[in-house]
């Protein structure tokens, strides 16, 4: 009776254990996931794809556009005043009254003070500025701002990790909290930590955003992905960026 | 706009044995794929590459279908005297990059 009862006991402890968020000291990029070849590929910048899009991005840093400042006329040299600024968004926006990401900082930037036509979502010159971007904050943790007013727009993002959507009813956290470390159709299923967006995924042969892995994630699962920069994207990203707080950026990493 | 990037040593004894790295920027498509609408993608891919060092080509190689997009590609050569490198990506489409530098052999 004693011992059936302890059982009991057990199993209603491991259960909450099971849906539990990951522990600080539990944590791992993607990259501890990879076969050695692969983080060489990442660490070598000679071998990293990411780093054509990351000159390709210092390039269009320097560009002038038609009677408008290029970026370094405003901003400067990149490497100080873009370090750390991967590392803190989502951030909010005063104007729009609601969190923004980087990419969206970056078309905001473009419209309002360069007057020019916001880049097309996933389109080359936003990656390459966005690895450039996030290139300057590669080392550094991630580090999303202290604003109260991002709170309901993180637990949002919180309800969506947790939330069993598509056709196979799966949750982000089934998959990324429960089970990571684990394999799914022979492949490592890591523990979602955006610390090297843009990546260079090996499967995509290209340069591409935390969005687009997401939509992948989304696809996955027969659930029809939210649009490009959708309120949810957003919040979702805010969310995953605060679950992987003080982890360091990646910038462009390599994934397979 | 910055297509490739290369890697060598810029000093070299003479008779020693350098590495040289490339890496361009190309999709390599293979027009196996079709795209969104189902229609095939036409052939796109980087066919030749070359290496001359100093007027004398030192390294070629074909590229096919199979080779991932964004070339890489690694090869030694030996440090004979200082002179220009050059790198020559040709392919469809009328595509040629070409990349230099110099190296000096004491």
């Amino acid at each position: 009776m004693i011992r059936l009862l302890s059982l009991a006991c057990c199993l209603v402890a491991a259960l909450p254990v099971l849906a539990a968020e990951i522990k600080t000291r539990d944590r791992r990029s993607g990259f501890d996931f990879m076969t050695p070849s692969s983080q060489d590929m990442q660490r070598d910048d000679m071998l990293n794809p990411g780093m054509l899009w990351v000159l390709e991005g210092e390039a269009l840093w320097q560009q002038q556009a038609a009677n408008a400042p290029s970026c370094a006329g405003c901003h400067g040299d990149a490497k100080d005043s873009m370090r750390g600024a991967a590392a803190r968004y989502p951030a909010f926006n005063d104007r729009l009254n609601r969190p923004i990401n980087l990419q969206q900082r970056i078309n905001l930037c473009r419209s309002e003070n360069q007057q020019q036509p916001a880049f097309e979502p996933e389109s080359r010159p936003l990656l390459a500025l966005s690895a450039f971007i996030g290139a300057q904050s590669r080392g550094l943790p991630i580090a999303p701002p202290e604003d109260a007013r991002l709170a309901p727009h993180l637990e949002n993002g919180r309800q969506f990790f947790k939330t069993p959507m598509g056709q196979l009813g799966l949750s982000c956290a089934q998959c990324h909290d429960d089970n990571w470390g684990g394999r799914l159709a022979g492949a490592p299923i890591p523990q979602a930590h955006p610390t090297g967006y843009p990546i260079y995924r090996l499967e995509w042969q290209t340069l591409g955003s935390l969005q687009r892995r997401l939509r992948n994630c989304l696809t996955g699962i027969r659930a029809e992905p939210f649009d490009w920069d959708a309120p949810e994207m957003v919040e979702l990203e805010l969310y995953l960026m605060k679950r992987a707080a003080g982890m360091n950026i990646e910038t462009p990493a390599v994934r397979p | 706009m910055n297509l490739a990037r290369l890697s060598f040593p810029k000093t070299a004894k003479k008779g020693e044995i350098i590495e040289i790295r490339t890496l361009i920027s190309h999709v390599m498509e293979t027009g196996y794929r079709p795209d969104a609408t189902g229609k095939v993608v036409p052939r796109d891919i980087i066919r030749r590459f070359t290496c001359h060092y100093d007027g004398e080509e030192v390294f070629r190689a074909d590229l096919w279908q199979a080779i991932a997009a964004n070339p890489y590609l690694s090869f030694t050569t030996v440090a004979t005297k200082s002179g220009e490198l050059t790198f020559t990506w040709e392919g469809d489409n009328g595509f040629r990059h070409v990349e230099s530098g110099t190296i000096t052999v004491t």
